[in-house]
């Protein structure tokens, strides 16, 4: 265990329609134990006894799970530590003296409220366009009556383990969400349940996300390389075949 | 204040149904015509949006975060219990329902609890229905883990992330409905009162979050799924925004409150390490599974854990509780851990934690058996504590998790308002004095998708209700309220910091004052000492907090002050609660009430009642009144898992 002295550069803007710039702050003694977010509540504290605005920033459960919390460091989503949100990445990772840029998930989808805090509502609507099964609640078979495989289950697990933080769309360069969809698209596809309607759904997500201005894909592989869940671009594979089939089969 | 809890006649295991049978209906051609109100996302709140829209009424949904999909349901890691009995180990709705109404420490309703455990296999395959990946067998049928409390394996699970996967089955089942318009979604929204139009729950103030301004919304009927208030301690596995704040402005405005002592403090979290930490974090109880709970025989023993051989280890639970070894309820975990560091038998640089030892179920099973288990919890431990649990023993200390008091409801859901519903771990209702786990993700998916709509068609159905306007004096004067405590709360910030103090340091002193004396362990004294602290922090809070910003906009101090400001009046309610009830029972230990093996000890003659707390105005006395439980099927006994 250590402290360490830190130069932040923090992306500050009052409004979306306001101008934004990055800020300099110097902030001294950060014990290494700290998470990043514990960090800029120390600088938040130090701020407001200055009278200063404190930096607005997303976060909740901090334990890498609700997906709220997520700004860019040094040029990557999350920050260095490999399949870490924000608030699992530890000052550890960090070294006394480094600069440390900090700036909001920047994509044409998700516009900045306020500082590093950003609009993500596009990714519901990519779901509510699609992204469940279409069942009732009451009536349905046991649980047990459509035996899943394991490894089938188990697919669709690692895809189903998308958070929605957003990371995906702020490190590609087309500010495509194609991970974000093909994960729910491909945890449903692969499982018996998400059958009936899969090509309908293919079709409204890809529309949907099209519709929110996000990008196309071109495999930069960005995604895969910030993703905090470890979502693998194979999901994309299969929401491109997915979507084939969709178009072949509905017209 | 009037309690009936409106338990219905017949036996036990014929109540629900004799209830269902005599509660009203509204046509599927008359739904439409009511709108209703539900706060909260999470797994309680999205599945009741998402089955009153789908049943055909007008629903608006309400939410603190960015998104439905980020409530704190999602945070759950281990499982959720069901009465299957697909591993033929013995396993019934009789067993569920006694497992945990003995798990609760006979302090809860019996009715309520045989209804969860009624309901609890329809939300297993409600889920499986709605894509929900839950771990399989390699023949493809259902896995099932084992948790506290239990002799059976009823709890199924999506690796450590359970909570993730049912709460984005009911997200989706939500989105689905605001996608067809039956739901109206209201995101980055904070409750501020619920409006009472003759003296029914008819609508809601928020603030929005983005803009700062104060909102009214009017509805039939007003539903409350606002999560636990584990954060009146600061530090908890909670996440940062669960507050007490909804269910506190209903208390005010006439909810009884139930049990607000009786709080879970969870054995398995990672340790406390500074006091810039912010929050704690969960490690899951299925972890109990498979690690073995100890610590050094010899106060003092410094050795690296690897170097204390066996016979140096006392592996205290296994020892002391022989037929339910590592597995014991949570409150018996936590209280022991607590003992042992008590003992100066701790671990750790703070000496506050004790040894989760993987060794030899790795040695048993293989690493990839124990990884494919409990990969990403070993993964989020490694994260936080940079110290691998393949290598080395994970530590371990109990932290404040999830909170059995709530609004107090009758056997609808209903709280003393009417027309105002409490579902989920914001009423108090089915897991009395601790709460087995594997249970809340249950009781929360029971009260959504299963009991609310018939305490809903029998609300409508049995009340005509006049129409109403967010024009109409009671919402301006709620309106007036919420702008008012606003006002008040920034009231010392033009003078700007200087002399002042913050949110956070608030929150912290009122946290460390109920952890210290409210925890886990309680005693008189300890009680009334901080009984007569908490007015002075509440003057210093209201005199000298220190809020930058301004009101209309985005100001997350704002935010966090008024959830603090509804703490500080929360507390006392919690710490009187505390003192009044003089036995030891599930989480609440007092310490003047133990068996001579220090367990707890319950007094059923004088105590085997909910307390229910009434709001008489600020500044006075808040007054108890007390529902009898009746126990007509059980016999309550002294808990034993020896």
């Amino acid at each position: 265990m250590s402290d360490i002295d830190l130069n932040l550069q923090i992306w500050r803007q009052k409004k979306t329609d306001s101008p934004g710039s990055f800020q300099t702050y110097a902030l001294d003694k950060i014990s290494t134990e700290m998470s990043f977010l514990e960090m800029l509540d120390v600088l938040n504290e130090k701020l407001t006894k200055e009278g200063l605005d404190p930096v607005a920033f997303d976060h909740d459960c901090r334990e890498g799970i609700c997906g709220m919390c997520g700004t860019v460091v040094n040029g990557v989503a999350h920050g260095p530590e490999k399949e870490v949100t924000l608030c699992q990445l530890h000052m550890r990772n960090f070294q006394n003296g480094d600069t440390l840029v900090i700036e909001p998930f920047r994509s044409r989808a998700f516009p900045i409220r306020k500082d590093l805090l950003v609009d993500r509502s596009a990714f519901d609507r990519i779901i509510q366009s699609g992204g469940y099964v279409s069942v009732n609640t009451g009536g349905t078979p046991d649980g047990n009556a459509i035996p899943i495989p394991a490894p089938t289950a188990e697919l669709a697990m690692d895809a189903a383990a998308c958070i929605g933080c957003g990371a995906c769309v702020a490190s590609c360069p087309n500010g495509a969400a194609m991970l974000f969809t093909s994960a729910k698209v491909s945890q449903l596809c692969l499982l018996p349940q998400g059958q009936t309607e899969r090509h309908q759904r293919a079709l409204n997500m890809v529309e949907t996300m099209d519709k929110e201005g996000f990008g196309n894909c071109s495999n930069e592989r960005e995604c895969e390389a910030v993703c905090p869940k470890s979502i693998s671009i194979r999901n994309i594979a299969r929401l491109n075949r997915e979507y084939l089939k969709a178009v072949l089969s509905e017209g | 204040m009037e309690l009936n809890s409106q338990i219905p006649s017949g036996a036990l295991s014929e109540k629900w149904d004799n209830h269902k049978f005599n509660s009203k209906l509204v046509n599927p051609a008359n739904r439409r015509k009511y709108k209703i109100i539900v706060v909260g996302t999470g797994l309680a709140g999205a599945s009741a949006s998402a089955t009153l829209a789908e049943q055909g009424y007008q629903v608006q949904t309400f939410c603190i975060q960015d998104s439905p999909r980020r409530a704190h349901s999602i945070a759950a890691q281990g499982g959720i219990n069901a009465a299957k009995c697909y591993q033929t180990d013995g396993d019934s709705v009789q067993r569920l329902f006694y497992d945990t109404i003995k798990g609760g420490d006979f302090r809860s309703r019996e009715a309520n609890v045989y209804r969860l455990a009624q309901v609890s296999n329809s939300i297993i395959d409600q889920c499986v229905a709605q894509g929900v990946p839950f771990a399989r067998e390699y023949g493809g049928t259902m896995a099932n883990r084992s948790f506290g409390g239990a002799q059976v394996s009823r709890t199924f699970y999506a690796r450590g992330q359970t909570g993730q996967q049912l709460l984005l089955g009911a997200y989706s089942a939500l989105s689905r409905q605001i996608h067809k318009g039956q739901v109206t979604m209201y995101n980055r929204r904070e409750m501020m009162e619920v409006v009472l139009v003759d003296g029914r729950a008819r609508g809601i103030v928020t603030r929005n979050i983005i803009t700062g301004e104060i909102e009214k919304y009017t509805a039939d009927m007003v539903l409350l799924a606002t999560g636990g208030y584990g954060n009146a301690y600061f530090l908890s596995t909670n996440a940062m925004a669960s507050n007490v704040t909804a269910a506190w402005r209903a208390h005010k405005k006439g909810a009884g409150f139930a049990n607000p002592s009786f709080v879970q403090i969870h054995p398995t979290c990672i340790p406390v390490h500074g006091d810039y930490q912010s929050k704690l974090t969960l490690m899951s109880e299925s972890l109990r599974n498979d690690g073995r709970v100890w610590v050094p025989k010899k106060v003092g023993d410094k050795r690296h854990p690897n170097d204390i051989p066996d016979a140096d280890r006392d592996y205290y639970l296994e020892k002391k509780y022989p037929s339910f070894g590592n597995l014991v309820p949570r409150d018996v975990a936590s209280r022991n851990a607590k003992e042992q560091c008590d003992l100066g038998k701790g671990v750790g640089s703070t000496q506050l934690a004790v040894y989760l030892d993987f060794a030899d179920a790795i040695k048993r099973d293989g690493q990839e058996t124990i990884m494919k288990k409990y990969g990403n919890l070993f993964q989020m431990y490694e994260k936080i504590t940079d110290s691998s649990p393949l290598k080395e023993p994970m530590m371990i200390y109990p932290a404040v998790h999830y909170t059995m008091g709530g609004l107090w409801v009758d056997y609808n859901l209903m709280t003393t308002i009417p027309g105002l519903f409490a579902l989920g771990e914001c009423n108090f209702s089915d897991h009395g004095a601790n709460r087995l786990g594997a249970s809340a993700l249950m009781q929360g998916l029971a009260d959504g998708y299963f009991v609310i709509s018939t305490s809903v068609a029998n609300y409508l159905g049995t009340n005509s209700l006049r129409a109403v306007s967010t024009s109409d004096d009671a919402f301006n004067e709620a309106e007036k309220e919420v702008e008012g405590r606003i006002n008040k709360l920034l009231k010392n910030s033009a003078g700007g910091p200087a002399g002042k103090v913050t949110v956070d340091e608030i929150h912290k002193e009122i946290g460390k004052l109920l952890w210290d004396n409210c925890g886990m362990a309680r005693n008189k004294e300890g009680l009334e000492s901080a009984l007569a602290k908490l007015p002075a922090i509440k003057e210093k809070f209201w005199n000298k907090v220190y809020i930058p910003g301004d009101t209309k906009e985005i100001n997350q101090s704002l935010e966090r002050a008024g959830r603090v400001a509804d703490f500080l009046e929360f507390a006392e309610i919690m710490v009187r609660d505390a003192l009044a009830r003089e036995e030891s029972c599930g989480c609440h230990l007092r310490e003047e009430s133990q068996t001579e093996e220090n367990e707890a000890k319950r007094d059923d003659e004088n105590f085997s009642h909910v307390s229910v707390w009434e709001h008489k105005g600020d500044g006075a006395e808040p007054i108890m009144h007390k529902e009898q439980l009746v126990f007509e099927n059980v016999t309550p006994s002294q808990r034993s898992y020896k």
